[in-house]
């Protein structure tokens, strides 16, 4: 009993410490900065072909005018460097961790589109995983599913 | 269809499960005639690497015909037998028009996960974990092979199926680690391993022009197989000191180029394999990083260092202090085939490349298992198991 009580006081303790340290000043000004960051690829392409007449590649002109988005021109011959970023506030601290696992955080769609766009422009089709992704669904199967479906929206971008 | 399926840690089965279909216009259904165990499908198998579904098709080196075309291929046609390189690549984007194949930025469907565990997206890989796209793999019936026209290479007509089927990713990956190990006329070269990878690099290293080239492996049959059809002198490192052997060898200076094909089970007679093992199992490190300490130490100085051998996440014990001080160079990579491949088909053509001896076992889909516990466990000399799923 007294372990299982010291056991809770501690994981108490240390959720305590995370939520002080994400509601921090320090932190909160970090994620601001973050929630503000363009997101950025770069295409094998010239500008003119990225967005020819000042036209959005399709997965891009989707998000509509929930995005703001830059175009320049990449050094050493490398292309075309395509940003874009929601307009919207995006979630930050513990909200922004919900969001990202719950799909609903408005950068992933963002990335999703960037790559999208970069594949469509490179090669002239948005590559598909194999399906169905497989034929026997288990608890740790579901872990993986998890991560493959948020793949496109996550990541260094 | 019939396929061989990963079920979980060391558990494989022979499964029905769906026929691939087009999905993309450029794909293309290839008819596997032919396809390999290869080393780092043991670390899907042993579980090392963590984005596995059960009912995953494993598989990744293989030969077949073309039975079916999206409507966007160019090059290759209904009937044409052809290689398929176990890299993906979409031939357009910066990294495939440089040669860095394995490097594509298209060809993964599921780019975030190895952006998250390694900073950057690498390429497609059939039957290799979600982390890698999560394409079915060639241990089938059939595979859907994504943009065909840039993976896979028509085999030429007097290469058989056995010959032409380790330029899938064998040769491939061994040829790279010694072009971009920088191997050059003269060369002293060593190469950790003579499994598939292992014996293809030392050929490689020959091919190139490298004065002696030195293997090391532990299994008896393995060495006398690259004495007798690679020409490469061996080390057992069971039976001598590895680094004293190579210093005695080499005057004293250590190997030009070292080429590393072991991967992240390396063994070692020594304390650390244990050391290693503990810590692997420990979660403190993921990969044991053995053949890459002892190539970083045996290097002559100002030497270069090339890791084959699959890694998936962190090491321990990295001699960061010998690489720095002894001016090495370091490098690796998923192989770049579509680079390689056509040259190598040519090799193999002329005879000067020779490959078919890697397949110790040849045996039906429906004996994958079996094949696999035979490849794992070195069982009765087994380098390479084929399976054949039309057999």
């Amino acid at each position: 009993m007294k372990r299982a009580v010291l056991g809770a006081m501690m994981l108490g303790g240390i959720g305590l410490g995370v939520m002080r340290w994400l509601n921090s000043r320090q932190t909160k000004a970090r994620a601001e900065r973050e929630a503000s960051r363009w997101l950025m690829v770069t295409i094998n392409r010239r500008p003119d072909e990225v967005v020819p007449d000042g036209r959005l590649p399709e997965p891009l002109a989707r998000l509509g005018e929930t995005i703001e988005v830059q175009v320049r021109e990449a050094p050493g011959d490398r292309g075309t460097e395509l940003g874009a970023r929601p307009v919207t506030p995006v979630p930050t601290g513990v909200e922004e961790v919900m969001a990202r696992l719950a799909g609903e955080d408005p950068r992933q769609a963002v990335r999703t589109a960037l790559r999208e766009s970069k594949c469509l422009i490179e090669t002239g089709e948005v590559l598909r995983p194999d399906e169905p992704p497989t034929t026997r669904p288990t608890p740790t199967g579901r872990l993986v599913d998890l991560a493959s479906q948020r793949a496109g929206g996550e990541g260094r971008l | 269809m019939k396929a061989l399926t990963w079920q979980g840690v060391n558990e494989l089965s022979v499964e029905r499960v769906p026929d691939p279909r087009i999905l993309n216009a450029q794909d293309a259904i290839v008819k596997v005639r032919m396809t390999t165990t290869c080393g780092s499908d043991l670390h899907l198998l042993g579980g090392y690497i963590p984005a596995m579904r059960a009912g995953d098709v494993i598989g990744h080196e293989f030969l077949g015909e073309v039975v079916e075309t999206g409507p966007e291929v160019r090059r290759h046609r209904v009937g044409d037998r052809v290689v398929v390189c176990s890299i993906i690549g979409c031939g357009r984007c910066w990294h495939c028009e440089h040669d860095m194949w394995s490097l594509c930025e298209n060809s993964n469907p599921k780019p975030g996960i190895t952006d998250m565990m390694w900073g950057g997206t690498t390429a497609g890989i059939f039957g290799y974990s979600h982390a890698m796209g999560g394409f079915k793999g060639s241990h089938a019936e059939y595979v859907r092979v994504p943009f065909i026209d840039y993976s896979a290479f028509t085999v030429p007509d007097g290469v058989d199926d056995l010959n032409a089927l380790f330029a899938s990713d064998a040769a491939p990956t061994g040829w790279m680690g010694a072009d971009l190990g920088g191997v050059r006329p003269g060369d002293v070269v060593a190469v950790w391993g003579c499994g598939g990878v292992g014996q293809m690099a030392a050929r490689a290293a020959i091919l190139l022009g490298a004065d002696r080239v030195i293997a090391i492996d532990r299994y008896p049959e393995r060495l006398t197989m690259t004495e007798r059809h690679i020409g490469a002198e061996t080390i057992d490192y069971t039976r001598t000191d590895v680094i004293a052997e190579l210093r005695e060898r080499t005057g004293g200076r250590g190997p030009d180029v070292c080429i590393e094909a072991v991967g992240l089970e390396a063994d070692s007679p020594g304390p650390q394999k244990i050391y290693d093992k503990a810590k692997q199992r420990l979660g403190l490190e993921q990969d044991r990083p053995i053949a890459v300490r002892e190539a970083i130490h045996a290097c002559r100085t100002g030497g270069s260092v090339f890791v084959l051998g699959v890694f998936a996440g962190m090491v321990d014990k990295f001699p960061l202090g010998a690489l720095m001080n002894k001016g090495l160079t370091l490098r690796g990579a998923q192989q770049h085939g579509q680079r390689y491949i056509p040259k190598l088909l040519d090799l193999i053509s002329k005879g000067e490349l020779r490959t078919a001896h890697l397949a110790t076992h040849t045996m039906t889909l429906d004996e994958g298992p079996r094949g696999y516990d035979m490849f794992k466990n070195k069982k009765d000399g087994c380098v390479r198991a084929v399976f054949r799923p039309w057999a």
